[in-house]
């Protein structure tokens, strides 16, 4: 279940999440989080807390939905999506944010300077920051990288008592999701969240009704990274070029202001010239 | 050798109200910092969790450079292509630029988190992120910046010999300058290429570099007119309108092509539409368009309107004002979404305000005091 090497990845089905949040407080208790102040209804209905933060990593969003059978409530479990080609670790100029082989999309405290570009690239806005604290750091979801270490599974799994969420080996996680869609269409719309998202998660969903009623944002099916990936791509010849360019006229248009400076100085006894500039 | 006589002794910096106002606001940002030092970001500012960058980020950075934009355009024009007329005004935009990037640094020391770790890019190095060419492009561009105006100090100390070494070197530091430049004026823009699902498609697109360093090009040349024109009026000093006017020849052009390039993006993504959609970026999108680039283009090719200093004035501050407000549209109003927008809060806004003085005196406290505005050798020069 733990071979370091091996990108391992969760499965949340979230049409058995019955909403006990005990992932919740099981990750709070594992990574030491602070509890939160909050209000009643002070997010989306029963959500609490109203979003992920600095001592949240993992939260249960509520969704009301009126279906053909009447209000239905769904629940989902969000948290970072640990991508394959994270954008968060591809945008950040210190490699503070780094994809570990075990899956687990890790943050290094020590390099980060605290841009907070990762924040900002990331499609699911998951990166927290420590807004309260004079020297603030990242914070986000590890995938358990130290229970993984251990031969744990992720706390959150730990806790689930229904199965909703799984961990696993990433490829057999997306078989096992693909064979449930199979099994039971009538159950699960045809659209495993994060398969394909980004150019595809570690951390993948299946739902009863489409993603963007339960608020997952449409994101494209490859890392937002290729764009940046391929402006970076021309800089060197960008260099090269406009550098070989720019000295090439600077010369040329020297070596005239030379001749014409040569061609005034046969005149009247010139004095020495000012120098170039 | 030729010597360069030094004609002034002491320095001056006569205290007048508006300095001292402008002193008081730059001490009230620094004040302020202390204080969001100690606090930290979440008790200082606006930002939050889902408004990550601000006022910090958008004005004091993004525009900050590309106000600073002045330096690498004249460097080019001036001294590339050897248009030794508008010799005049490649100084005070080199000083421009130099004060300009300084006020960048400090403003990224106040944004980021960890400002004490600031040196990590210069050892820890993710050679994708654009982050990671942002810091180098500041790093190595100040430097080339402050060589580039060194011979106005040394000139003004009297050191020859120096002044004399500092010049042979010049052409490369020119060079590496007007590189550096259109790295890091694209590359702001780059920053920005991840963000396609939470920046308005006004503004998010793949060629983004292109338009951040064609707007920067086309600032370098109003801020360089809007300086002129300023000083000027305010040193009492006459301006030649015809060789003002002469100087924004290419501007025109520069306008109209970021205007197509920009346009052009957005027909072929098929985003144009979303100009005419009612909200507050398809209303700040049209100004940005209109008044930044439009407008000032047409004018420009009045030459009654582009050799009254007044009126050219007026074409350069609609130019600034377009870039401003571009800047601001990418790093703040393209970015709300219905859950999250951003009102900077007041102590934000005091250390923007501030450093902006800051500059304003740096650059008034050299210009009386060194040979910015004319070259001790001038007379010789020519």
């Amino acid at each position: 279940m733990t071979d370091s090497s091996v990108s391992m990845g969760m499965l949340i089905d979230t049409t058995k999440c019955m909403g006990c949040r005990g992932c919740q407080v099981a990750c709070k208790q594992w990574n030491g989080l602070k509890a939160e102040r909050t209000t009643f209804f002070g997010g989306p209905g029963y959500q609490n807390p109203p979003a992920l933060s600095a001592n949240t990593f993992t939260l249960i969003t509520f969704t009301e939905i009126e279906a053909k059978d009447g209000l239905r409530w769904i629940f989902t479990k969000r948290g970072c999506m640990h991508c394959k080609d994270p954008v968060c670790a591809a945008v950040c100029p210190v490699g503070a944010l780094q994809k570990k082989p075990n899956g687990a999309v890790a943050y290094d405290p020590d390099k980060c300077m605290g841009c907070r570009y990762c924040m900002l690239a990331c499609p699911w806005s998951v990166p927290s920051y420590e807004w309260q604290s004079p020297s603030p750091f990242v914070r986000k979801c590890t995938l358990c990288d130290d229970r993984q270490k251990n031969g744990k599974a992720p706390a959150c799994v730990s806790a689930c008592p229904t199965g909703a969420l799984q961990f696993g080996r990433r490829e057999e996680l997306l078989a096992q999701a693909r064979a449930r869609i199979a099994q039971n269409p009538d159950r699960y719309v045809e659209h495993i969240y994060g398969e394909k998202e980004a150019g595809g998660t570690g951390v993948m969903y299946l739902a009863a009704v489409p993603f963007s009623e339960l608020g997952f944002p449409t994101v494209a099916p490859h890392s937002m990274a290729v764009y940046a990936d391929q402006v970076m791509k021309v800089i060197p010849w960008w260099v090269m070029g406009l550098g070989a360019f720019l000295t090439g006229v600077y010369a040329l248009f020297s070596r005239r202001k030379k001749i014409a400076a040569g061609l005034a100085a046969e005149g009247p006894q010139a004095k020495q010239q000012g120098g170039e500039r | 050798m030729t010597t360069y006589t030094t004609t002034r002794t002491g320095w001056t910096f006569p205290l007048t109200l508006p300095r001292v106002v402008m002193l008081l606001l730059a001490a009230a940002a620094f004040g302020t910092l202390a204080w969001r030092f100690y606090a930290g970001l979440g008790a200082s500012t606006n930002l939050r969790d889902n408004f990550p960058w601000g006022l910090w980020i958008g004005l004091d950075i993004l525009t900050g450079v590309a106000l600073a934009a002045g330096g690498f355009t004249m460097a080019f024009y001036i001294e590339v292509i050897g248009r030794e007329r508008f010799h005049q005004f490649l100084r005070p935009a080199v000083l421009t630029s130099l004060v300009g990037y300084i006020l960048v640094t400090m403003g990224v020391l106040g944004d980021v988190g960890l400002p004490w770790r600031i040196y990590h890019p210069i050892y820890l190095w993710n050679p994708r992120s654009f982050m990671l060419e942002v810091a180098w492009c500041v790093i190595l561009y100040t430097t080339v910046l402050f060589v580039e105006f060194l011979p106005t100090p040394l000139e003004r100390l009297g050191l020859d010999r120096l002044l004399h070494m500092v010049r042979k070197v010049m052409p490369v530091f020119i060079v590496l300058g007007i590189v550096l430049s259109t790295l890091h004026q694209s590359s702001l823009g780059s920053l920005f290429l991840v963000m396609g699902h939470r920046l308005h498609p006004l503004w998010w697109s793949p060629i983004l570099p292109v338009n951040f360093l064609l707007t920067a090009i086309c600032v370098g040349f109003a801020m360089v007119v809007f300086e002129s024109v300023l000083s000027g009026w305010l040193l009492k000093h006459p301006l030649d309108g015809k060789l003002l006017g002469d100087l924004t020849r290419p501007l025109p052009w520069v306008l109209l092509v970021a205007l197509a390039v920009r346009l052009g993006d957005l027909v072929v993504r098929g985003s144009l539409s979303a100009a005419t959609e009612g909200s507050l970026q398809s209303y700040s999108f049209l100004v940005e368009v209109s008044i930044g680039l439009a407008l000032p283009a047409l004018l420009l090719f009045s030459r009654s309107w582009r050799e009254t200093p007044g009126r050219l004035f007026t074409i350069a501050t609609m130019v600034v004002i377009g870039v401003v407000l571009n800047r601001v549209n990418v790093s703040m109003i393209g970015m709300f979404t219905e859950t999250s927008s951003y009102i900077p809060a007041w102590s934000e806004w005091v250390v923007s305000v501030g450093l902006v003085a800051l500059g304003v005196l740096a650059i008034v406290f050299i210009s009386e005091n060194m040979p910015v505005r004319n070259e001790y050798h001038h007379a010789d020069y020519k």
